[in-house]
């Protein structure tokens, strides 16, 4: 690891001017993966400013929304009641990620900017066009099991690695920033980038802007929702796929409205939108199901060793709304 | 500089807690379910591993490993590392002194007979380049990765497919014949009415002990003392000696703690360079690898590629059993993974083929990995196996009842002692086999497919020659016996402790073990499952000579005047005439009246000739259940009972723990097991515990393990070894209850659940 400064920012005002004009400066959160990749000399930061102290609130409102401060550690929001009660499938996702002691550390600012579990953009010794722009894709003939059906190009077909995002995105939620510019709000869903030609910039976030909250809008259907990862191990292991969802129905078994979100298969959390599409004011009907799947997926393609997402997304999408229109039925 | 250490030896104490039915019996020792007597000092972190002696002067290492499999280094650029803080030498083969090469096991501990960074040539992508050694850890880290290399690659052997054409047949397979033909297996195989002809295929695995590699080294003067993560400390004392240029005594190697060792806790680059280094900066050096050098550096299970071929009678005996395939090697060590070893001594068949070849690859040697050959092997004939019973319409059980052999198969040896089917019908009614439908897809629970399969454990019993106990009996009732041999997590100085305590008919509180230390009595490798047996043979031959000298020392007035080891045994504490009880005199009186404090006596274990009269060999059998998603392949392990036949059983407790772990590896070795090797540039991709999956918690099942405990007559004590037998069949076991479950034969390693799509 190569030497660093470490700074503590006292407010979020305090930690943009301690990041201005720094390319070289990142935000610390937990540092789970941070510090990784600074171990590993993929991330060579000359100053850590320090933001776990800032805004560890999670704050209700009466309208059923949330606002979540980026501090906010992953195991705090799972086990918030309000979380819980509004939207279970984002406590679901966060607790299938990771292990107990990673959650502990990690914050909501952290798990949202944490970088792709690509091999070869962990191998220093590796073509990766995201540490080098203009390198070259290593992955892309290598091994790629763990990564894109969605959204890849030839420059990049790496994933976001994220649970909690994909249950985010599903909720629409939006992220509240701040920079030397001034705050603003950005949905969650439009924060993270597709590849091109640069997977090197991976957010619409400027350098030195500072994460402060996420927002969940009301959803008062997110009650009957699911997350569900599939995954190379029980436990502690990455998405293969994850499905975010979550689905209102009306009396006669229509979609009145629906929200589904996908893990593990492009470089952002993937909002189904065509999927959803197809679902709303139609029947909900394993046939309808299978068709908004093949909506989503139309345009997946598969690599050497992860064409089996595209049926796994097709099969485990189909089988959550299933479970969700029976759940309604109740 | 002056570094003292002192042997670690451990006392039994008593302790039944927890476990079932068991009662402590003071006068038999053997068998108890006694607790692990190093627990304590390791929960309270009192245990020193082999990185956590804090030597004055202490240096820190780091190493830098090669990006080309093959080749040679153009350049190094060492200025940068040189001149960060700290760092008090690079060393690289251009400043590093003529070292021999490392003698490969079982001469030496090495996992390979390469030169050690002699020249610019590379072997292997992670081949160490360079070692830097600073004033902390973190300097050594930094310097590291500020070191420079250019390369002149060459054209490397990694792809799989373009070598497998050319594989031979290496010259012995540890010592066995590579090929064994008896009769026209494939002219019976064609002429037999059911057959059964696959290819199964099992990838790379790596080590993952919890404790990484590690050592502390310091020389003073020309003697060397080492702290090193071993499981063999004489081999590695006699490795360094040569390597290094100097005699024996002076190198001293101690590992009275380690933390997991499963066949690569040997002899590789990094302690010979972290100890060369040690000799040139002229003070202590530490070297741990991170996970990541463990995976680059020290060697892991290749891949195989196995053929198995069964041509059944009519009455399901087999016409024809051909096992054949080829294992990935390097030209410089000698694990050809003796994949065929299960199929030579299983099944009575009337031919035989059992025949496998290596093909060189430019990798980091390959090594023994937990029953390396049974583990793979007995994946694929176990699988074909279960396929054969279904082509016959036959349980597979029965199908192993009518294959049963009278004498091994290939040698014609007699069985030591055989028990398989015996363990199979205590398996079977304990797991409620009779319960399970033939039939695939019968079971099914929701979204899951439920499936139950069986497969046969097998493990060979060896015992290593050479070693050599000392017990030291002292005139307070105390007895310490002594052997260079390894705990590492086994229960070894449990056991021993015990063993002892049973042969001397001591309280087991009186018995102290000492092991870990190349200045004890010459021990034996902590592998092939036989330390045990090993350790077993020589305190026996010391407790012989004890004997013979306590009978010495009598004098005219003893109830034992003029009697003979023959005549005696021991007795609570003391020796005893075999047929004339009352005849008894204590250890202590015999000490006391013959003016002594101690009587030390030391014997070397007895030949193992037992292995070349008697086909010896451990059995079980085991049983499990799994569920498979219909709709996303994921795999998940249900149940698990294992009946194991491994002769006698020396603690109840300890014994389980090692069944346990070896089935456990082999759920990873099932289901999510393998190194993801690069075959463009021979990288390994995933050289870390977060994307090498071995199982977590949640993947393991409640394992229940029972055993019949028969003592083998040919082996000491009727002990067998167990450390290794319960990673053998359980791959298979899951292969066939998920074909049980769901129809599908998976053939290829780990079953993951893109397979079951
Ligand atoms: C072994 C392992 C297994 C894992 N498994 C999973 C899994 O199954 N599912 C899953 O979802 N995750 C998993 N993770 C990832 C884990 O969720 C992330 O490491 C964690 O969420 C990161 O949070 P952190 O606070 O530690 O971030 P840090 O490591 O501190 O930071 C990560 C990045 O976010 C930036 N950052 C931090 N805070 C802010 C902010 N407020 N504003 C802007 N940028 C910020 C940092 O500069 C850095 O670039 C795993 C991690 C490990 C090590």
């Amino acid at each position: 690891m190569m030497p660093f400064n470490y700074a503590r920012a006292r407010d979020p005002a305090d930690a943009v001017r301690l990041a201005a004009g720094r390319t070289e400066a990142r935000f610390l959160g937990g540092g789970t993966n941070l510090v990784d990749l600074m171990r590993e000399s993929v991330e060579v930061p000359k100053t850590l400013i320090d933001v776990t102290e800032l805004s560890q609130e999670i704050t209700a409102r009466d309208d059923g929304s949330l606002l979540i401060g980026a501090g906010v550690k992953n195991t705090t929001i799972a086990a918030d009641r309000r979380v819980r009660e509004r939207f279970p499938l984002l406590a679901r996702a966060i607790l299938s990620g990771a292990s107990g002691q990673i959650r502990n550390m990690a914050t909501v600012g952290g798990n949202i900017m944490q970088r792709t579990r690509c091999y070869y953009f962990y191998d220093e010794s590796a073509r990766c066009n995201k540490r080098t722009p203009g390198a070259g894709c290593d992955a892309i003939d290598g091994f790629n099991r763990i990564h894109a059906i969605l959204g890849a190009s030839p420059a990049c077909v790496a994933t976001h690695p994220s649970d909690m995002c994909v249950a985010l995105a599903a909720l629409d939620a939006s992220v509240h920033t701040v920079s030397a510019t001034g705050h603003r709000t950005l949905k969650l869903a439009d924060l993270h980038r597709l590849p091109g030609d640069t997977p090197h910039i991976e957010t619409e976030l400027a350098p030195g802007e500072l994460i402060t909250a996420v927002g969940i809008p009301p959803c008062s259907f997110a009650t009957r929702s699911v997350y569900r990862k599939v995954r190379d191990r029980a436990s502690y292991a990455f998405a293969l796929v994850s499905v975010a969802a979550a689905l209102d129905l009306t009396d006669n078994g229509t979609v009145r409205d629906v929200r589904i979100a996908l893990g593990g298969v492009a470089h952002k959390p993937w909002r189904a939108e065509k999927a959803e599409a197809a679902l709303r004011g139609g029947q909900a009907t394993e046939a309808s199901f299978q068709l908004a799947a093949d909506a989503e997926l139309k345009e997946a393609r598969g690599l050497r060793h992860n064409a089996f997402k595209i049926e796994l997304a097709r099969r485990t999408l189909v089988a959550c709304l299933a479970e969700l229109s029976r759940r309604d039925e109740k | 500089m002056s570094v003292s250490h002192k042997s670690v030896g451990f006392q039994a104490r008593k302790s039944t807690a927890g476990v079932a039915g068991g009662k402590p019996d003071a006068e038999h020792p053997v068998g108890e379910p006694l607790a692990r007597v190093d627990g304590p000092l390791k929960v309270r972190g009192k245990a020193r591993f082999a990185a956590e002696f804090a030597l004055e002067n202490l240096t820190y290492a780091a190493l830098s490993y090669s990006t080309i499999a093959k080749g040679r280094i153009a350049s190094i650029n060492a200025d940068e590392a040189k001149a960060a803080p700290g760092v008090l030498l690079v060393l690289t083969h251009e400043n590093v002194s003529r070292l021999s090469p490392p003698p490969l096991f079982p001469e030496g501990a090495a996992g390979s007979t390469l030169p050690v960074m002699q020249d610019a040539s590379i072997h292997w992508n992670g081949e160490p380049v360079a070692l830097v050694i600073a004033e902390s850890q973190e300097q050594a880290d930094r310097a590291a990765r500020l070191i420079r290399v250019t390369y002149e690659p060459e054209i490397a052997a990694i792809e799989f497919e373009t070598v497998r054409a050319k594989a031979k047949a290496p010259k012995n397979i540890l010592g066995e014949p590579t090929c064994i033909a008896i009769g026209d297996a494939e002219a019976a195989l064609a002429q037999a009415p059911v057959r059964i002809d696959n290819i199964y295929r099992t990838p790379r695995h790596n080590h993952c002990a919890i404790e990484l590699h590690a050592l502390t080294a310091a020389w003073e003067g020309d003697a060397l003392t080492v702290h090193d993560s071993t499981q063999m400390v004489h081999l590695t004392q006699k490795t360094l000696a040569k390597v290094f240029g100097v005699a024996e005594q002076k190198v001293r190697v101690l590992a009275p703690f380690v933390g997991g060792a499963f066949g690569n806790k040997s002899i590789w680059n990094h302690q010979i360079l972290a100890i060369a280094a040690a000799r040139m900066v002229g003070r202590p050096v530490r070297l741990v690898l991170s996970r990541e050098g463990v995976f680059r550096e020290t060697g892991g299970r290749t891949l195989t590629e196995q053929r198995v071929a069964l041509g059944a009678n009519a009455d399901g005996t087999l016409a024809a059993l051909i096992h054949t395939g080829i294992a990935g090697m390097t030209a410089h060590n000698d694990c050809p993974e003796q994949f065929t070893f299960p199929a030579r001594h299983l099944y009575a068949a009337q031919t035989f083929l059992l025949s496998q070849k290596v093909a060189e690859l430019n990798i980091v040697a390959n090594t023994f990995m937990r029953a390396p050959g049974e583990a793979v092997g007995t994946f694929a004939l176990e699988c074909a196996m279960d396929e054969l019973a279904e082509a016959l319409n036959l349980d597979p059980i029965e199908l192993r009842r009518l294959l049963e052999p009278d004498k091994d198969p290939v040698s014609g040896l007699p069985f030591s002692q055989r028990s398989l089917i015996e363990a199979y019908r205590r398996g079977a009614e304990r797991f409620g086999w009779q319960n399970r439908s033939p039939v695939p897809g019968a079971r099914s629970e929701g979204e899951w497919l439920i499936g139950q399969g069986v497969a046969t454990a097998t493990y060979p019993y060896h015992r290593f020659p050479g070693g050599v106990a000392k017990i030291r009996l002292s005139a307070d009732g105390q007895a310490t016996v002594q052997m260079g041999v390894h705990e590492m997590g086994m229960g070894t100085a449990t056991v021993q402790a015990q063993y002892a305590a049973e042969l001397l008919a001591l309280p087991v509180e009186c018995v102290t073990f000492e092991y870990g230390d190349s200045s004890l009595p010459s021990g034996v490798v902590a592998g092939g499952s036989c330390q045990s047996a090993s350790i077993i043979a020589a305190v026996n031959a010391a407790c012989e000579a004890l004997f013979d000298e306590l009978l010495k020392l009598v004098g005219h007035k003893s109830p034992l005047t003029g009697l003979i080891r023959t005549d005696v045994e021991a007795y609570r504490g003391g020796i005893r005439h075999r047929r004339d009880t009352d005849r008894f005199q204590s250890y202590v009186a015999i000490l006391n009246q013959a003016g002594k404090d101690v009587l030390e006596c030391e014997a070397p274990a007895s030949e193992p000739s037992e292995a070349k009269r008697y086909s010896m060999h451990s059995y079980g059998a085991q049983f499990c259940e799994v569920r498979v998603n219909t709709v996303t392949g994921e795999t998940r392990v249900s149940r698990w009972l294992a009946s194991f036949d491994t002769g006698r059983i020396l603690n109840a407790r300890t014994a389980a723990s090692q069944f346990r772990g070896g089935i456990i590896m082999g759920i990873g070795l099932a289901l999510t097991e393998e190194t993801f090797f690069d075959e463009r540039t021979g990288r390994i991709m995933n050289p870390s515990l977060a994307e090498y999956h071995v199982p977590v918690h949640l993947d393991v099942p409640q394992i229940e393990v029972m055993w019949n405990g028969s003592p083998d007559p040919q082996s000491p004590y009727g002990v067998r070894g167990i450390g290794e037998i319960g990673i053998t069949g359980a791959g298979a076991a899951i292969a066939n209850a998920i074909y049980n479950a769901t129809g599908r034969r998976i053939r290829e390693l780990p079953i993951t659940l893109d397979r079951l799509l």
